[in-house]
């Protein structure tokens, strides 16, 4: 059935989706997934090129085109097996990672025409596989007698311990939350990212044998000397970039000013959408989200099926600018999200009660190009005006937590708050690693996973060294 | 899962009610202060309450608790045995005390369940403690034994005058103070006030021309206690702050009690729709 002729079709084979209308009704997913038939019809656009650009662009280098021949063929076990080799989330990278800057940016196809879907197929091999009745029983690899801690059960967490536990060490991940994922769980909505995915990914970890401890704060219930006291030989710190910014203009202490993170956390993590749930939310009618990557993306989708009637995007850059991927953007405007794009808040309005009644933004005009080549925004003067809204919801970035930095001597951070590592993930501290926002700031979930990945090869290479 | 080892109630109205917790995380390092944060259910809010007490050796924490809306009624109808899914903790600063030689502690209804472990801990360091407790009526009057224990001077006074003085805490706080210079004593060096927001700002303004440095622990609306939300921030001396990671501890001459207030009640509605449809079937428990 193996099917050789190359599909020279130069478009994708189209992703099956929920209705716009409907789904802004509903918290399930968007994207409903490729059909074996599109998926062996869209690997077959694949090339096969002889120095596989596309592996460059992926930072854990999934063997590709080795993958696409093998779902081309209908072999998906064996595209599983290929992708898993070098990439221990697949259900997840393949639902979120921005492809159109990383594998997909370099494929061949996609200089005439679309690239290959490389994120779909990944997608579709990881749900097969996890829909399959028989799948083959993980074993817990016996274990080395050494002993490693991991901070948060975030990608990087997540993944330093797997690799770790598949060398055969004892490891132990400490998580703050009441539930284990971080940004997977609490962050991306259940629209994009089902909550159940997740939970299979950490079900699968806990089967080989990692251990997870939740409700444990590091800094706070237990600091990071106290790991080392306890035995554990290593420690890998991934608590991610948290901290909420705000943009310190007036009004921000207004009722009905939220950060994303506090938005999402009640509606992902706690399910105030859920009327079984307790987790309390405001029935709000006219929503600003400040900001325009994907945290601002996803709070806008989330506050428009929570009932809000009118939901706007405001940005200080224009379209072109837009940091959020573009099936995002796309997904929210077919959602009925409103762009006001080129303008920036300067205050957030109030009535006599306190409550949001207004956001004030000033007309921007794009001005020469920065450093980096993006045009600077540059206000217009006298162009203020306000947009009736009873909710600002605030997403222009999260910076690392300081709670462990601040609780744990002799580790150096950056400028921005980061925790200094290298490439391998070694930090100032000896038997000290980190990775992952906890060290870039906030960035993607397939960085946080490499993060762990080079960690966990590193925490090896050391404990090997002291034996 | 954490197991409830000790469940009693403090007072005869049965609104305040101690539990004794598993927990050997949090007992590791609490101290008075600090707060955790609890989770009844799969369901359920995440609710922070003040660490009221911990064993040390047992592993456990103690937390006492008014009836105040939905969660924080369920949670009376857990029993002695039972599980709650989870507790986070310690969270937020500890109290500061070092150095102070006489602090008037003063506790408003719930709030001397708050104040209290900070009077034990200031009393074994040999702090000299007055301790004013104020209460609507007598039958919510909570620690009798216990505050006696732990404070030099202790005044209970209730609003209709059911049991003690009769009267406000802040007017009590102002005859003390008074009294310290009428009699030529050492003023104290701190005053620490725990109870509703209004009670807190009027006891601001009591020792504001005095001068004495006074020190409030804030409880505003929380989500995670780890500084990732902002949800809890208020505003101290002009500046943002988030309480459940600078705080909850902070100098009451520079917070802003109105926006406080106003955030407070923020989510007002929703709680009384919630409370208001608690235990039709089940009184309250999800699960049987
Ligand atoms: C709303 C949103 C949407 C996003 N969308 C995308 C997307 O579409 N594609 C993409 O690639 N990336 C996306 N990202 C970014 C991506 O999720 C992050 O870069 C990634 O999750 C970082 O992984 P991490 O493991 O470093 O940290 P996190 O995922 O943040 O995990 C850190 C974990 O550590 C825990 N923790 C923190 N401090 C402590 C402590 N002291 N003790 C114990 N535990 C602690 C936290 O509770 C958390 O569970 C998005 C982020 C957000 C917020
Ligand atoms: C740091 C901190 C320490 C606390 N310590 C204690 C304690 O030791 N003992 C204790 O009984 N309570 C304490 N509280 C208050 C407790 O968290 C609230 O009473 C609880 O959240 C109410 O939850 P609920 O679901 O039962 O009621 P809800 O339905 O959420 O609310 C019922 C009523 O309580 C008000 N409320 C909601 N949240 C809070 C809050 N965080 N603070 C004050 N009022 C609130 C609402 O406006 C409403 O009127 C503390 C709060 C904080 C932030
Ligand atoms: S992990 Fe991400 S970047 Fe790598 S191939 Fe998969 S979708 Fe592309
Ligand atoms: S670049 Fe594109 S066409 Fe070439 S091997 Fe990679 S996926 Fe296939
Ligand atoms: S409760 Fe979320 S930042 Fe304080």
């Amino acid at each position: 059935m193996a099917n050789t002729k190359v599909n020279m079709s130069l478009t994708k084979n189209p992703m099956p989706e929920q209705d716009p209308v409907v789904r802004t009704g509903n918290f399930d997913e968007v994207a409903l997934g490729y059909t074996a038939e599109m998926a062996m019809s869209e690997a077959a656009r694949c090339l096969d090129c002889k120095n596989s650009p596309c592996r460059s662009g992926c930072p854990v280098s999934v063997k590709i085109p080795r993958f696409l021949e093998k779902v081309r063929e209908g072999d998906f076990d064996a595209a599983y097996d290929i992708i898993t080799s070098t990439n221990s989330l697949p259900a997840v990278c393949g639902r979120v990672c921005p492809q159109e800057k990383q594998c997909e940016s370099k494929c061949v196809r996609g200089i005439k025409g679309e690239s290959v879907g490389i994120g779909r197929l990944e997608r579709f091999v990881a749900d097969y596989h996890m829909n399959k009745a028989d799948k083959p029983t993980v074993e817990a690899p016996a274990s080395n007698g050494h002993r490693v801690a991991v901070i948060g059960s975030g990608p990087a967490g997540l993944t330093c311990a797997g690799d770790l536990r598949k060398l055969g060490y004892d490891v132990t991940i400490y998580e703050a939350f009441h539930k284990s994922g971080g940004v997977l769980v609490y962050g991306i909505p259940q629209f994009r990212l089902p909550k159940e995915i997740v939970a299979q990914e950490i079900d699968n970890l806990q089967k080989l044998g990692v251990k997870i401890v939740n409700n444990a704060i590091i800094g706070k219930s237990i600091t990071v000397d106290e790991l080392f006291e306890d035995g554990y030989e290593a420690v890998f710190i991934g608590s991610g970039a948290g901290l909420p910014q705000f943009l310190h203009i007036p009004g921000e202490n207004l009722m009905g000013v939220y950060s994303a993170n506090e938005l999402l956390t009640r509606t992902n993590l706690m399910k105030a959408y859920r009327d079984d749930y307790d987790t309390p939310i405001k029935h709000f009618h006219n929503v600003a989200v400040v900001g325009a990557g994907n945290v601002a993306m996803d709070a806008a989708r989330v506050a428009k099926r929570l009932g809000a009637e009118h939901v706007y995007i405001t940005y200080r850059r224009g379209k072109d600018e837009l940091p959020a991927r573009k099936e995002e953007v796309e997904h929210a405007e077919a959602e009925g999200i409103e762009f006001k794009l080129l303008n920036n808040p300067c205050a957030i309005r109030g009535d006599e009660n306190g409550n949001v009644c207004g956001i004030e933004l000033i007309r921007q005009e794009l001005g020469e190009p920065d450093e980096k080549g993006r045009r600077k925004p540059v206000p217009v003067e006298g162009s203020n005006w306000v947009l009736d809204v009873d909710t600002v919801i605030i997403a222009i970035g999260t910076s690392p937590n300081p709670l462990i930095r601040s609780t744990t001597a002799n580790l150096e951070t950056t400028k921005k708050g980061g925790i200094q590592a290298d490439e391998g993930g070694r930090t100032s501290r000896e038997g000290v690693f980190a990775g992952g926002d906890a060290v870039t700031g906030s960035a993607t979930v397939i960085l946080a996973m490499g993060a762990g990945k080079a960690a966990a090869q590193s925490i090896d290479e050391y404990i090997k060294s002291k034996a | 899962m954490y197991k409830v080892v000790t469940k009693r109630f403090l007072n005869d109205a049965k609104t305040i009610c101690l539990f004794e917790i598993e927990a050997p995380l949090i007992a590791r390092h609490a101290r008075a202060g600090q707060f955790v944060i609890f989770r009844l259910d799969e369901q359920g809010e995440r609710v922070p309450v003040s660490v009221a007490g911990y064993d040390r050796e047992k592993g456990t924490v103690t937390v006492m608790v008014q009836a105040a809306g939905r969660t924080t009624k369920m949670l009376h109808t857990v029993e002695e045995g039972d599980v709650i899914s989870d507790i986070v903790g310690p969270l937020g600063k500890a109290t500061e005390m070092e150095g102070l030689k006489k602090v008037c502690v003063v506790g408003g209804g719930v709030g001397c369940a708050i104040a209290y472990p900070i009077a034990k801990e200031m009393h074994e360091a040999g702090i000299e403690v007055t301790f004013i407790g104020g209460f609507r009526s007598a039958d919510i009057v909570i620690l009798k034994e216990e505050l006696k224990a732990v404070s030099d001077k202790l005044i209970i006074c209730t609003d209709d005058g059911t049991y003690g003085e009769k009267g406000f805490t802040t007017v009590y706080l102002k005859n003390c103070i008074e009294d310290n210079i009428k009699e030529g004593k050492p003023q104290f060096d701190r005053v620490v006030a725990i109870g509703p927001d209004i009670m807190m700002k009027f006891l601001a303004d009591v020792t504001r021309p005095y001068n004495i440095s006074t020190i409030i622990s804030l409880d505003p609306i929380m989500v995670d206690g780890t500084g990732m939300c902002g949800c809890c921030r208020v505003i101290v001396d002009g500046e943002t702050k988030f309480a459940c990671v600078d705080g909850p501890d902070f100098d009451a001459h520079k917070v802003d009690f109105d926006s406080l207030i106003k955030r407070a009640a923020f989510y007002k509605d929703e709680q009384d729709a919630a409370a208001a449809h608690i235990c039709r079937m089940t009184g309250g428990k999800r699960n049987g």
